[in-house]
């Protein structure tokens, strides 16, 4: 594998990402900005957000400053080192802290000091899985951690909400998850979201419906139709971008589902803010073969 | 929307309700979680002038530094709630104004602006961009060796910094009017089903 190639384009990826706001992301929120009232604290916000995202494309810099917790999906054939791709993603963050791509976002949990341009345990996040494709495939995904911060899980039957086991259960957990998470997750959001799994695949899961284009439809038609009803009723309770007020509280909903054990029933949600920093690329022959997103 | 300077009197303070857009120009100050920690576990006297009517801003931005100068690449609020410990002190000790923010704060913080007339102020999560713009010059910065850059005092002279008052010198916070109001929706909502 020619390194240098290879890592030049985890660095592109990252200033892609952190900066240029993928075309799904940014119709979603233009077309929330027609639904507000001219004028409105909302109709401005939206309008800001978008003037934010302009400038942060013309100027190659982080759209916001937390720049988050950057989470790698990598899709890869036999033939190729898992090792080879974490000594090149780790090298590519240093790069892209000196670039002003990054900030340095890493702490030590036990002493508080920050680790600057350096990489650690949890910091990136990397996600293998080997598949029968003789090409390698990389999204990276920006997870800002005011967002982070408001993801919650709900055991079914769950008596706080009054949910459950069944899909008016996982509902009501969804739009109550919408309700607290209000002016903290720098709303209009995106939500992604599982049912089933154990406490860990479950957020993991939901985390990775969020690889899913913001205008997909759901393969499966009562999930798809879940995902619209929240759509609605969220969009009804009126917090609007940052919970000023406004119509326009989700840009979206993505629900999967797995397996899960009879004792169990989790409903997973994990929020996304407007800054929705996903890029891609697929790679062979050493060099490009097409960006994602 | 009102134009106001900073540092702000309060004669000017009480006149700012929930709901209104100020653009902001003059000093702010940047303070994040260790600064805060700082302010009141030291009580450094030489703050108080800096502070005096002053503006607080929850930020850590990401600063440049080109030749002599330092130059502001990204500057959006950071979450305030992790300030409600000490913000109510701050405001009491220093003599503080504004604060700017994001996503609110608590009761303690609430009770402090109606007694000590301050307000907060509310600016767009994930704004880096815009209001890095807003910055025209920085004037100095405190305590960078000591607590990082992230966490160190950046004093930071702007133009037209866009912000909402959210909390105001009254009592009123339109985060609770909010949290209630679409409370009783979601109430609504689940009772009718929704499927
Ligand atoms: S939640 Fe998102 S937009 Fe808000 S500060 Fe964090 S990363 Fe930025």
């Amino acid at each position: 594998m020619n390194s240098k190639n290879l890592l030049n384009t985890f660095v592109e990826l990252i200033r892609r990402t952190s900066s240029d706001l993928p075309v799904d992301v940014v119709s979603a929120i233009e077309k929330g900005l027609l639904t507000e009232k001219r004028d409105s604290i909302a109709h401005k916000t939206l309008q800001m957000i978008l003037k934010n995202i302009d400038i942060a494309r013309e100027k190659s810099l982080p759209m916001c400053q937390d720049t988050g917790t950057p989470v790698f999906y990598v899709n890869y054939p036999a033939k190729v080192s898992q090792i080879d791709i974490k000594k090149k993603i780790n090298q590519a963050i240093k790069e892209s802290v000196y670039k002003l791509y990054l900030r340095p976002n890493i702490v030590d949990t036990l002493t508080g000091k920050n680790l600057g341009d350096r990489t650690g345990p949890g910091y990136p996040v990397i996600n293998f899985e080997e598949w029968k494709k003789d090409y390698i495939k990389v999204i990276l995904m920006l997870k800002g951690g005011g967002c982070e911060n408001v993801g919650t899980q709900y055991a079914l039957p769950d008596s706080r909400v009054n949910a459950v086991r069944d899909l008016e259960g996982v509902r009501r957990c969804i739009l109550d998850a919408v309700h607290k998470a209000q002016g903290r997750g720098c709303s209009p959001g995106i939500l992604g979201v599982c049912i089933g799994g154990d406490r860990v695949s479950s957020y993991e899961e939901s985390k990775r419906q969020l690889l899913r284009s913001l205008d997909d439809r759901n393969k499966n038609p009562v999930l798809g139709k879940l995902e619209q009803s929240i759509m609605r009723d969220a969009n009804k309770l009126g917090i609007g971008p940052m919970g000023f007020g406004g119509r326009t509280t989700l840009l979206g909903v993505k629900i999967g589902s797995l397996c899960r054990i009879p004792p169990s029933y989790f409903v997973s949600v994990t929020y996304m803010c407007w800054a929705y920093r996903r890029r891609g690329f697929e790679y062979e022959n050493e060099k490009v073969k097409r960006w994602l997103y | 929307m009102v134009i106001l300077n900073s540092p702000i009197s309060k004669k000017d303070v009480v006149k700012l309700k929930t709901g209104d857009t100020v653009h902001l120009n003059g000093i702010i100050v940047t303070a994040r979680d260790v600064a805060h920690k700082y302010l009141i576990e030291n009580r450094p006297k030489e703050y108080k002038r800096l502070l005096k009517n002053g503006v607080l801003y929850h930020c850590g931005p990401v600063v440049d530094r080109v030749g002599k100068k330092w130059i502001i690449a990204a500057a959006g609020p950071t979450t305030s709630i992790r300030q409600e410990p000490y913000t109510a002190e701050v405001i009491k000790e220093y003599g503080v104004s504004g604060i700017i923010g994001k996503g609110g704060m608590g009761d303690r913080t609430l009770n402090a602006l109606k007694k000590y007339k301050a307000v907060y102020f509310h600016a767009i999560g994930g704004l880096a961009q815009v209001l890095a713009e807003c910055v025209v010059d920085v004037k100095d910065v405190f305590m960078l060796k000591e607590f990082g850059s992230p966490e160190a005092m950046w004093i930071l002279d702007v133009r037209d910094f866009p912000v909402t008052v959210t909390m105001d010198s009254h009592g009123n916070s339109l985060h609770k009017t909010m949290y209630e109001r679409s409370g009783a929706i979601l109430n609504s909502l689940i009772t009718k089903g929704g499927l």
